[in-house]
């Protein structure tokens, strides 16, 4: 059943949220142990919330059109009284003072939390399996890893544990996720969303999107937690376009004068042959719903991900400066003989996970006399050509197409010892986070059983292009149903 | 590109204030050099006259009036802290004895 049709049975009494809450916290209790999409479930707070819910159906209020609905959040973002870890050790039994405002809005429009998400720690990595309490399984094939680094946030849709979850995407996280398990997942526009309360892991591309198993449902996600938030000096000052009547129009199956872009160089990225031939079945099924097709070049794509783990690991070792073992979370070797700069050394140590330790080190290298010309320097005008790319073919095209990943759901251990070859999984979506635009993964199809995804960039502030041909193509091509857990 | 050695690497944990056992510097060394040779290509694409981008959105400061708000309370920001002492934080000793 999807977020949508919850929250109509809620809303016309069929069903209460409490017993909706309800459903999902059985079925997390019989199958997370297995898929281990959830580091911390509410079920106190959820039940609450429902009950709230349920208390101001019958007292005639008007309820939003999620009321009731559950949603699981991804534990890089703040929430008031619940724990939230960042999946670190160094934050452990931390719980945050306050919410972060797009937890602020999903409350207040009457969602009810169950609990925070699984992901790679500070949201580094591509596979879940750098989280520091043990990895997530993807539904499809428990031995394989969920994407990363929201991989908790998908697989507990697609584990039918939630309806709906919240993912944040600095090179890829929601989408590549979403793509592996045959989910959906929406990177809005950069600013679009808001920032206040994530826990920062390069803050000028981790955006926070809705996770969701159709494209309705992301778009209406999308709109309560859009739009501008005074406390965040990103924040675009502008309404979140209609996203929802975009998905809808989407859905009636017309691309009716559509112009969809395929970058020429991604073609020769490498990717597994059934995830082409799935990219391709779809882009036919497009061009049988109207759609044009035209081959654009971003010639600069080809630096994005080096661009990437450039940029984004000197934010990250600037903004992680911040666990020092002294505001919050853990300390480490404090015994009253050892000095603060010892006592930081070894909480940081102990604290942190080994990719993030490499992020921090190769950021810090990166932005060091000597170095930050040719490195991070080099990497900020590469994303200025990036960006010129993009701009230069958005005149030609409506939005861009290409495979959310170049591989199906991998074998859990089998990337970690070659970071570069865990970094390719992010090839094709990392473009759009240094561009800044909006970009959707929607399943298209299987390879060897396992889901593929199919992304759609667009323009900034032209989000609701994306959601429109994304639900076009599923209106073609269907939803993926995973085998029974 | 020079390659990363492993004394660079101890240099580096030094100033992000890791304290990396030796086993970690050999495998972040190694490690590191593979990313580095992989992004070098950077080095090549943009010329003199690209100007870089910070960011995709223009920032400009923000202010909000000058006007008394909420805020957390004392007890509510050092509640997640490892140790408090009279409503600070309590921290290690910062000075080495003979400084």
């Amino acid at each position: 059943m999807t977020a949508a049709q919850i929250a109509g049975l809620i809303a016309s009494g069929e069903t209460s949220a409490v017993e909706v809450a309800t459903a999902h916290l059985d079925r997390i209790a019989a199958v997370d142990e297995r898929v281990h999409a959830f580091l911390h479930v509410d079920r106190e707070g959820a039940l609450a919330a429902a009950a709230d819910v349920d208390a101001r159906r019958s007292r005639g209020e008007e309820l939003g059109p999620l009321a009731g609905v559950p949603v699981a959040v991804k534990d890089v973002i703040a929430t008031k009284g619940v724990p939230t870890t960042a999946a670190s050790k160094i934050l452990e039994g931390w719980t945050p003072p306050y919410d972060a405002t797009l937890v602020e809005r999903l409350r207040g429009a009457g969602t009810v939390m169950l609990g925070k998400t699984n992901m790679d720690e500070f949201a580094m990595g591509s596979s879940t399996e750098y989280s520091a309490y043990g990895p997530t399984n993807n539904p499809w094939d428990l031995g394989r890893i969920p994407g990363g680094s929201g991989g908790g946030s998908a697989a507990s849709l697609a584990a039918y544990e939630a309806p709906l979850a919240i993912g944040t995407d600095t090179g890829g996280s929601i989408r590549q996720p979403g793509a592996v398990t045959g989910t959906v997942g929406a990177k809005p526009t950069y600013g679009g969303t808001s920032r206040y309360g994530l826990i920062a892991f390069s803050s000028s591309l981790d955006t926070p999107g809705p996770c969701a198993r159709t494209v309705e449902d992301a778009a209406l996600l999308h709109t309560v937690i859009g739009g501008y938030d005074p406390r965040d000096s990103t924040s675009i000052p502008q309404p979140v376009p209609d996203v929802v009547a975009a998905a809808r129009l989407g859905a009636t199956g017309d691309l009716t004068g559509v112009k969809l872009g395929i970058v020429k160089e991604f073609a020769g990225e490498g990717a597994e042959p059934g995830v082409i031939a799935a990219f391709r079945e779809s882009v036919e099924a497009l061009v049988k719903l109207g759609a044009e097709v035209v081959e654009v070049s971003c010639p600069h794509f080809e630096y994005a991900l080096p661009a990437y783990y450039l940029i984004a690991p000197s934010e990250a070792s600037s903004n992680l400066a911040r666990f020092d073992g002294v505001r919050y979370g853990l300390r480490s070797g404090d015994d009253g003989k050892r000095s603060l700069e010892e006592v930081m050394s070894l909480t940081r140590d102990e604290g942190f996970g080994p990719e993030v330790k490499r992020r921090i080190i190769l950021g810090t290298y990166a932005l060091s006399s000597g170095y930050y010309d040719a490195y991070y320097g080099q990497a900020q005008k590469v994303r200025t050509l990036i960006t010129r790319d993009f701009t230069s073919a958005f005149e030609q095209v409506d939005v861009l197409i290409s495979p959310t990943t170049p591989f199906v759901a991998f074998p859990f251990g089998s990337r970690t010892s070659d970071p570069y070859q865990m970094y390719l999984s992010d090839l094709y979506t990392i473009p759009t986070n240094l561009y800044g635009g909006p970009a959707i993964s929607v399943p298209c199809g299987l390879s060897e059983g396992l889901p593929v995804g199919f992304q759609i960039m667009a323009p900034t502030m032209a989000d609701d292009r994306m959601y429109r041909v994304a639900a076009a193509l599923e209106s073609a091509v269907g939803t993926l149903t995973p085998p029974e857990l | 590109m020079a390659a990363i050695s492993r004394e660079e690497v101890a240099h580096l944990a030094r100033l992000s204030r890791l304290a990396v056992t030796d086993e970690e510097l050999d495998r972040f060394a190694g490690q590191l050099d593979v990313i580095l040779q992989s992004v070098a290509r950077i080095g090549d694409v943009a010329a003199d006259d690209i100007p870089p981008t910070s960011h995709s959105v223009p920032l400009t400061n923000v202010y909000r009036d000058d006007v008394v708000q909420p805020c957390l309370r004392q007890e509510d920001v050092l509640a997640g802290a490892p140790d408090a002492a009279e409503g600070r934080f309590r921290v290690p000793r910062i000075l080495d004895e003979e400084e």
